[in-house]
């Protein structure tokens, strides 16, 4: 089944340098562990192809159903040294509630998960 | 009942919202009023400010944020802590008594100043002892840059602000102290935590991380069902509710607009997140996988089972220098064909540019309404938008390259695509560009000096 990442989560991004991240949290607690099974680091890198330069890390945070990722050269050049309008990166949180994820029919269905429009 | 200490979060950054430390002390009891006004760069601004006049160097809205919240402090016993003093805290400081004593009350304020930040002056005898002041992300040393350095601070942490409160202050001053610090420092202080408490010190610590960006945890920039959050015009500002025991709750007050619940609490939880395991600051290590959350009724949310380890030998560095110039200018296409005029306009400029000879270290051309801020990811929706705004901008160390560049923006409006407007602004400014530059230094080499007058 193909769910919207923005029906299942909620998310917050901010910069750290050159460096954009961006916290997704699950908005059922029984809905992270399909965050943490399908939003890998490499669908991720995948999603961001082309729009950041550098490499992408994940961290979790199972405690606040929450995800972590580290969108590494997403700035040009971070802070005052961006020319872009999002410099600081407010905003690489929806951009990545976005995504789409192909989750099996049965795990779908057993976490009720609602289906993309 | 156990005694708890309420430290309300009054100001996210320099800038923020004038309102909110008065209807912070106003609202309902709090027992300390936590502003932070210091942005990675904000520093470098205010060493600028300085060097024109020697008076200043410090945010100058907190002036006017102690004089809205006076009578609390002089009358109710509130306490004040702000990261204010920016490169001249004693100018701060001073300015704030003046202030006081205008609105006659001479006296009633102790203000405890705290200094020791500074690195600008020992810049070079710090490079000499071996201190390479390497960037963090970079790697590479100081001296790439040196001539350059504008400002230079250590980050430093509650121990000193905790030294003022005990020495009596109502109002502490720092430089550049921790955001978290802030907040950490008063409960430190009123519980009486050891230096090696890790898992209280990193509870204060998250407790000021909730905190520090203002209403961004009470309801403010928050995506979570945002349609329903409450009268956000009235928004209340965080509070934090400590107990001795580390744990905490997250409050605002009663019948202001916003909302504090878990997803409010954990959005902010992990804005500006590295690596969770391991928030380093000067005081300790705390680990965000460790934060527990639950909701305690209305506006409520408990915070325990925080855990910290032991703090690092090092304390970080902010240190901003001079990296050439930058110019962004824009202009607003409308329908029919708002997005392809848009484009053609950036190739137009892009040849004359070329022609011209110049290139530049960066440009970047963005079309606002259509892929400025998510790229190819937003997929066509700009193809039939309303309008456009081509938003242009260029980077470089030659000053007149970046002037040339903001005169071929506007003739654009006559001399390039039609149906468009939004020049009103005219040529755009040349700003310089003053970067910043993470390192770490060895903890021994600042010494932080208070002072409470």
């Amino acid at each position: 089944m193909r769910i919207r990442l923005l029906d299942i989560a909620h998310a917050r991004s901010g910069d750290k340098g050159d460096t954009a991240n961006v916290g997704v949290i699950a908005l059922r607690p029984e809905w992270y562990a399909i965050l943490e099974r399908h939003l890998t680091r490499d669908r991720v890198a995948r999603h961001f192809a082309g729009i950041i330069e550098g490499g992408v890390d994940r961290y979790e945070l199972p405690n606040l159903w929450a995800l972590n990722f580290l969108l590494h050269g997403a700035l040009d050049g971070g802070g005052t040294l961006s020319l872009k309008t999002d410099a600081q990166g407010k905003v690489f949180s929806t951009a990545l509630l976005r995504m789409e994820l192909d989750v099996p029919d049965a795990e779908a269905q057993a976490a009720q998960l609602p289906a993309a429009p | 009942m156990t005694r708890t200490v309420r430290v309300a979060g009054g100001q996210g950054f320099w800038g923020d919202w004038p309102e909110a430390p008065r209807r912070q002390v106003e609202g309902g009891p709090v027992d300390y009023l936590m502003l932070d006004y210091l942005a990675e760069v904000t520093m470098s601004i205010l060493q600028k400010q300085k060097e024109r006049d020697p008076a200043m160097g410090y945010a100058r809205d907190f002036v006017g944020a102690m004089e809205s919240v006076l009578a609390a402090v002089a009358e109710r016993g509130v306490k004040v802590i702000a990261n204010a003093g920016g490169v001249n805290p004693e100018a701060c400081a001073a300015a704030v008594q003046a202030m006081a004593a205008a609105a006659g009350r001479p006296g009633a304020l102790r203000i405890g100043v705290v200094t020791g930040d500074n690195l600008l002056p020992r810049i070079d005898e710090l490079l000499a002892a071996g201190h390479e002041l390497r960037n963090m992300d970079t790697g590479e040393p100081l001296s790439v840059v040196r001539d350059r350095v504008i400002a230079a601070n250590a980050y430093i942490g509650s121990t000193p602000i905790v030294e003022a409160l005990a020495k009596g202050a109502n109002v502490v001053i720092t430089g550049r102290s921790t955001d978290t610090a802030l907040t950490m420092a008063p409960l430190r202080h009123e519980f009486g935590w050891g230096a090696t408490e890790w898992d209280k010190l990193a509870a204060g610590i998250i407790a000021g991380h909730i905190i520090e960006c203002g209403a961004q945890s009470s309801g403010g920039n928050c995506l979570h069902d945002w349609r329903s959050i409450p009268h956000l015009a009235d928004v209340g500002y965080p509070i934090v509710e400590g107990s001795a025991d580390g744990t905490f709750v997250v409050t605002k007050h009663p019948g202001t607009g916003g909302r504090v619940s878990v997803p409010t609490v954990t959005e902010q939880l992990v804005y500006e997140m590295g690596d969770p395991h391991a928030y380093i600051t000067p005081d300790v290590v705390a680990d965000f996988t460790s934060i527990q959350l639950e909701d305690a009724g209305a506006d409520r949310v408990r915070v325990f089972g925080i855990r910290g380890a032991p703090a690092t030998d090092k304390l970080k560095v902010s240190i901003a220098y001079k990296s050439g110039y930058k110019a962004v200018g824009s202009l607003v296409y409308a329908w029919p064909d708002a997005l392809e005029k848009a484009q053609l306009a950036d190739r137009v400029l892009r040849e004359r540019l070329d022609r011209l000879g110049l290139r530049f270290e960066k440009i970047l051309g963005e079309f606002v309404g259509a892929s400025a801020t998510h790229g190819p990811l937003a997929g066509n929706a700009g193809a039939n938008a309303p309008e456009v705004q081509y938003r242009i901008g260029v980077r470089d160390a030659d000053r007149r390259k970046v002037e040339r560049f903001t005169r071929e923006i506007v003739p654009l409006v006559l001399n390039g695509p039609p149906s468009v407007t939004g020049f009103a602004g005219g040529r755009p400014k040349v700003e310089e560009i003053v970067a910043y530059w993470p390192a770490l230094v060895d903890k021994s080499v600042v010494q932080t000096h208070v002072e409470v007058r």
